[in-house]
């Protein structure tokens, strides 16, 4: 690990002013993915600016949604009450993440900006466009069977890890973010880019932006959202798919629906596409299928990866049955 | 927990377990008293005795020595598979904070080749590589440069800055491209790579019923959760030098014995200690850093530290070979085998000597006229791969007992009435009568308490939900072994005894289980027993590899006993109670001798100490000849019963029960066998459903040198398991125990991919069984 | 910089890069704390923070200066086990040892998460306040302490007579 300086930071804005005067500062959170790329020369920060201790409350907004500080640890969010309550398919998904040790340090925003697991990437020995634009793709050939079908590009085949990013994709999370010219307010999937000709480049921040907190609007039919987490262990493992979903009825007809996709995207994947497809649709199988095909009809897959789109078309339907099965008995219920 | 009657040699059960162990590796002798299950300390489980240590955090491991004035190495690896280092750019690294020496081929000492395992009767190396001491790269990982610094942090930092430039030769690092020019290896564990009995081709050809399957297994690593570690220092007291060494080894004397070698030093100047070690199954012999540590220590004149990181120890040390095998087998319609060829090829480099032995397991399970058996090798540019638990049965089994399972179909038999079909009567290849084999009561027993007969033989019969549920077993074994070389010492005093032997302790419950049989065989208690272990300076060599440990340490404890009764005799006063009476007369009891059968002839140890006018009495004995194999087959036997569930909906397979019911012997610990037993299954587990070292096959290089890639099961995997045993002693070992550290892997994938079938329908040939080969 | 290590405070010069398990080990010699594989995916470096659970290879030393760390060597009083400690004795949860120490914090760490109600990906009502401890539940908890021995059934025999024991008292 290269040598750096640190400071720990007492405000957002004077850790922002911080950023703005030094070259390759990092802003560090838990540590649990920043501390390990540096272990591994990956990342090479001249100074780690500290905002851990910052932002740490979880406060209902004016609108009835959650105000999530940037510094909340996984942990804590997903045990947070009403998390649970409004939100479970989100706790769930924060829940299915590493290990409880690494949720207990990891804050919301550091989840958000954690980067791949792609063996390529992590290996300074060989080809990688995310670590050194230009200079190829080893995955493209090599390993990819945890790699992305969606939003790949001929540079760049490796998926976003998070697993809580696609629980708020599917939330419409909104991010607020902290800079030199103040704050601004962006959905969490604007957050992501694709990785076209230049995967090095994976969020919109500019290089003294900080995650202040998260924003979840309301959101009634999500007390009834969940995720599923497919994996090659029970436990403690990044997804090869993951599914974030919840639907509401109207009648026999879907009135409104959220999905997102993780382990099959280069970024945490809303899937807007079969989202269109299934509303205002009846809830039956027919329709499912439509809608799922619907996404995959723009994924990419290579060899070792192909299966993830049966996987995902299987995984996704079974899904939206079991959330149309929940609709409906909520519907009797009341 | 043992629903079998240990059955005795009724011969011999006058003899109280006490009394002196005669010669049971001799067709003629009779068997160790201690075995024949009298004796009540035997079987207990006792707790383990480090336990108190290693639930404080007090049992030091190898990097938790320190030296004063120790310095931490770091080391740096090569980026290609095979060619030549061009230059290494070292100045900066030399010039950072704390940097001590950076050593390379330019400047390392001259050190010869370390003799390799198998390859020399005192080889602990896994591999002949020379060590850095040219320009030469032999594989993709090779250190090519060890950095030296007064911190960690500053040798890690002074180790990733070094530039090194290659150039770059053509590399065989493709298995696809390498087995098609696979070559016979010279020998397989020391016996012929080609093995025929009948024609066994012929009779595959006529039989009535046939399976011609190809099974494939990747690489793996041990992934022992302590990484390969040192801590050295060189002494010259003016006169003579000296080399201290604190490792994780699972060899200490084979490391002497090699290090000698490579330093050019005598056996008697290297002391290596290692009381804990974080695991090893095969791993923890030597390999490169061991050297380079010991030889940068000397060049910076100061003692150094090196711990692999997780990286290194799969750069560094070798793990399991792939391997591509076919399993033919012909039947008649009765499911008598006819014909049973296993024949395949595994990854190998021409500097070890370790052809991954997949054939093993097939040499005695089966009875069969015309059997054939081979093992090609296919050499390639890589890290030697070496021993991991079981080698050959691991993998091996995985294939010979999923066709058993396809031929069982085939018939409309049930795969446990096929396999108790082709029970042989003796050893098929050697004809040498088994010296204990009850394969048949632990797979009857087994198949009771897994309620196997509710099995559907039907595949895809059983769900739940979204999961389809199946039901598989699979037969276990591993040899018996007793390697040559043991010796103990027993030092007996007024409070006790001290029982040494140069043996190792890795978790598999050895000084726990050696306490045990030490108090029972000299009748003390055992908190008067301090049984020390991991020291080279200690009597013998003990290996702990091949499941041989209990029964080489046995033997030489019942030969240090004899020598002890011997010496305690020697010195009876006239009138002593025991006066006149030869060993064979003596049990020890009590804390003390005493004559068989008769409570009034006794002198306690105390008594006999004081009369010869000693504080304590020391003896020393090398173990009996290891005979016993020229006269018997000798095997441990088990069956794996194995549930599953499999996702319809995302492949994910579910392990939903487990069981393993074993025939091993004497279970000597019934709580510290359960654990090696369960932890055999576990390693199983992951054999079958998910471990895997990605080996890039343009650069050969392993891709997931990590515990985040390379999956282990975690707890989330593992069932409840059920584990069961015969207890039956087998005649002729110390003990009447067998081996137990290996044989729990072994059937494990094959009991897998047969209930995954019973689940599922779809046969799985390739492991490990990802849901992807499901959907 | 300043730590309160088992109870004691601790100070030392550490070079930021200092991870708080290499702190604890080589400054400190508090070597129960084991190094697996240094980067977050075994739990051998297990050591409570405040009272949770955490990594120690992945936190830098300086980032949690001033707060209280316990290791295996602050769980038992005297000469008396910590009783997961002895639970793990009594029921073989271990075999090599070398995970032990993380396994046995991250299962003093786990009974405080049960204790505020936290719930894991197994629970099937997330909403629900009461969680009852299960060994489906335990396993879950405990998925992030690799045992390459495979003691996994004596260790959640182990934690689950811990807490058993803990509730009865």
């Amino acid at each position: 690990m290269r040598a750096f300086d640190y400071h720990q930071a007492v405000g957002s804005e004077q850790a922002i002013e911080r950023a703005m005067r030094r070259e390759q500062a990092r802003y560090l959170g838990g540590g649990t993915n920043l501390v390990d790329l540096m272990r591994e020369t990956i990342e090479g920060p001249a100074m780690l600016i500290d905002v851990s201790n910052l932002a740490r409350d979880i406060e209902e907004s004016e609108s009835g949604g959650l105000f999530i500080g940037a510094g909340v640890t996984n942990a804590e969010l997903a045990a947070d009450p009403r998390v649970r309550r409004q939100y479970p398919g989100l706790s769930r998904a924060i829940l299915c993440g590493a290990s409880a040790q690494i949720r207990n340090r990891a804050t919301v925003a550091g989840n958000l900006l954690q980067r791949t697991r792609c063996a390529y990437f992590y290996d300074i020995g060989a080809h990688c466009n995310k670590r050194e634009p230009g200079n190829g793709c080893d995955a493209q050939e090599g390993f990819h069977r945890y790699h992305a079908i969606l939003g790949t590009s001929s540079s760049c085949l490796a998926t976003h890890p998070s697993d809580m990013a696609v629980a708020m994709v599917a939330l419409e999370a909104r991010v607020h973010l902290r800079g030199r010219d103040g704050e601004r307010v962006i959905a969490l999937t604007e957050l992501y880019r694709e990785p076209g000709e230049r995967p090095d480049l994976e969020t919109v921040l500019t290089a003294e932006e900080l995650i202040v907190a998260v924003e979840l609007p309301p959101l009634p039919m999500a007390a009834s959202s969940e995720y599923r987490k497919v994996r090659d262990r029970a436990s403690y493992a990044f997804a090869l798919l993951s599914v974030a979903s919840m639907l509401e009825l109207d009648g026999a007809t879907i009135k409104q629906v959220r999905l997102a996709l993780g382990g099959v995207g280069t970024r945490p994947w809303r899937a807007w596409k079969a989202e269109a497809a299934l509303r205002g649709r009846p809830a039956n199988a027919a329709t499912f299928e439509a809608a799922i095909d619907a996404e995959l009809a723009a994924a990419r897959p290579q060899s070792d990866n192909a299966f993830k789109v049966q996987l995902a078309r299987r995984v996704v339907i079974s899904e939206l049955n079991q959330r149309l099965a929940q609709a409906r008995q909520g519907g009797e219920a009341s | 927990m043992n629903p079998f009657t240990p059955s005795h040699d009724t011969r011999h059960e006058e003899k109280p377990p006490g009394a002196l162990a005669g010669d049971y590796w001799r067709p003629d002798g009779s068997p160790d008293p201690l075995g024949s299950g009298l004796h009540a300390g035997i079987g207990v489980s006792l707790a383990r005795v480090d336990g108190q240590r290693k639930v404080t955090g007090q049992a030091p491991f190898a990097a938790e020595f320190r030296f004063a004035d120790m310095l931490y190495a770091a080391l740096s690896y090569s980026t290609i598979a095979n060619g030549r280092i061009v230059d290494i750019d070292t100045r900066a690294a030399e010039a950072m904070d704390g940097v001590v020496l950076v050593m390379t081929h330019e400047n390392a000492p001259p050190l010869r080749t370390p003799p390799v395992f198998l390859g020399s009767p005192h080889g602990a190396a896994g591999d002949d590589y020379p060590v850095m001491q040219s320009d030469r790269v032999h594989w993709n990982g090779q250190p090519v440069a060890l950095v030296l610094a007064e911190t960690q942090e500053q040798a890690d930092a002074a180790a990733e800055s070094l530039l090194v430039r290659y150039a770059r030769e053509t590399a065989m690092t493709d298995f696809e491209i390498a087995k098609s020019q696979a070559r016979e290896p010279d020998s397989v564990l020391g016996g012929p790579a080609t093995i025929t009995r009948g024609d066994a081709d012929a009779a595959f050809e006529t039989a009535a019923y046939r399976i011609d399957a190809t099974y494939t297994t990747p690489r793996h690593n041990h992934n022992a959760i302590e990484p390969h570690a040192l801590t050295l220092a060189w002494h010259h007291d003016g006169k003579r030098e000296t080399l201290r060494i604190h490792d994780a080894s699972q060899c200490v004397d084979l490391a002497v014995t090699s290090l000698a070698d490579v330093f050019g030093l005598d056996p008697g100047q290297i002391h290596v200690t290692s009381p804990f070690v974080g695991g090893g199954f095969g791993s923890k012999t030597l390999w490169q850093h061991q050297i380079l540590a010991a030889a940068a220590a000397k060049l910076a004149a100061r003692p150094v530290r090196l711990a692999l990181s997780r990286e290194g120890v799969y750069r560094v040390v070798g793990g399991r070979a792939c391997t591509e095998q076919r399993v033919a087998l012909g039947a008649d319609s009765s499911g008598k085998l006819q014909a049973l060829v296993h024949t395949g090829v595994a990854a190998m480099t021409r500097h070890n000597y370790l052809p991954e032995p997949f054939v093993q397991a097939t040499k005695c399970l089966y009875g069969v006229d015309n059997l054939r058996l081979a093992v090609t090798v296919a050499d390639m540019h890589m890290l030697a791969n070496t021993f991991m638990r079981a080698p050959g049965e691991a993998v091996g089994t995985f294939a010979l007992e999923s066709a058993l399972d396809e031929l069982a179909e085939l018939l409309g038999m049930d795969p446990l009435a096929l396999r108790a079909r082709n029970e042989p009567e003796r050893d098929p290849l050697s004809g040498l009568p088994f010296s204990s084999r009850h394969l048949r009561e632990a797979a009857s027993a087994g198949a009771e308490r897994f309620g196997w007969s509710s099995r559907h033989a039907a595949p895809g019969s059983r769900r739940e939900g979204e999961w389809q549920i199946g039901m598989g077993c699979a037969t276990a074994t591993y040899p018996y072994q007793r390697m040559p070389g043991a010796a103990a010492r027993i030092t007996l005093d007024a409070e006790g005894a001290t029982v040494e032997v140069a043996a190792h302790e890795m978790g598999m419950g050895t000084a726990t289980v050696q306490t045990q049989v030490a108090a029972a065989r000299l009748g003390l208690p055992v908190e008067t027993i301090r049984f020390r272990y991991g020291d080279s300076s200690l009597a013998g060599a003990v290996l702990a590899g091949g499941s041989q440990q209990t029964a080489a340490i046995g033997g030489a404890v019942i030969a240090a006993q004899r020598a002890l009764v011997d010496a305690l005799l020697a010195r009876l006063e006239d009138d002593s109670p025991l006066a006149g009476l030869s060993a064979d007369d003596i049990e020890c009891r009590d804390a003390g001798l005493g004559a068989i059968g008769n409570a009034v002839r006794f002198v306690s140890y105390r008594e006999l100490l004081e009369q010869a006018g000693k504080r304590e009495i020391s003896v020393e004995a090398k173990a009996a000849d290891s005979e016993e194999k020229s006269h018997w087959s000798m095997h441990s036997f088990g069956t794996i019963f194995c549930e599953v569930g499999v996702s319809e909906v995302s492949g994910e397979v579910r392990v939903r029960r487990l069981l393993g019911s074993f025939d091993c012997g004497r279970i000597l610990n019934a709580k510290t066998a359960a654990s090696q037993f369960r932890g055999g299954m576990i390693m199983g587990l992951g054999l079958a459903l998910m471990e895997e070292t990605w080996f890039d096959a343009r650069s050969g290089r392993i891709m997931n040198p990590s515990l985040a890639d390379y999956h282990v099961p975690v707890q989330m995997d593992v069932p409840d398991i059920d584990v069961m045993w015969t207890d039956i002693p087998d005649p002729h070992t110390p003990m009447g125990a067998r081996g137990i550290g290996e044989i729990g892997i072994t059937g494990v994938g094959a009991a897998v991919a047969n209930a995954v079938y019973n689940a599922c329908g779809k046969r799985v040939r390739d492991l490990p069984i990802t849901l992807d080969k499901l959907l | 910089m300043q730590w309160t290590i088992n109870g004691q405070i601790r100070q030392a010069e550490v070079d930021f890069r200092t991870s708080l398990l290499d702190l604890l080990r080589e400054q400190f010699q508090l070597s129960g704390t084991k190094k697996g594989c240094n980067q977050g995916a075994c739990g051998a470096c297990t050591v409570l923070l405040d009272g949770q659970r955490i990594n120690a290879c992945l936190t830098l030393a300086v980032q949690v200066q001033g707060r209280s760390i316990t290791t295996i060597e602050g769980l038992a009083s005297g000469e008396a086990l910590h009783p997961v400690q002895a639970a793990f004795i009594e029921h073989d949860g271990f075999q090599c040892g070398y995970c032990t120490p993380g396994q046995i914090c991250s299962a003093v760490g786990l009974a405080g998460e049960l204790a505020r109600g936290w719930p894991s990906a197994v629970t099937a009502d997330l909403a629900a306040d009461d969680i009852a401890f299960d060994r489906l539940e335990l396993r879950e908890r405990l998925s992030g302490n690799l045992c390459r021995c495979g003691a996994y059934n004596g260790i959640v025999d182990a934690v689950a007579a811990s807490l058993g024991q803990e509730a009865g008292a």
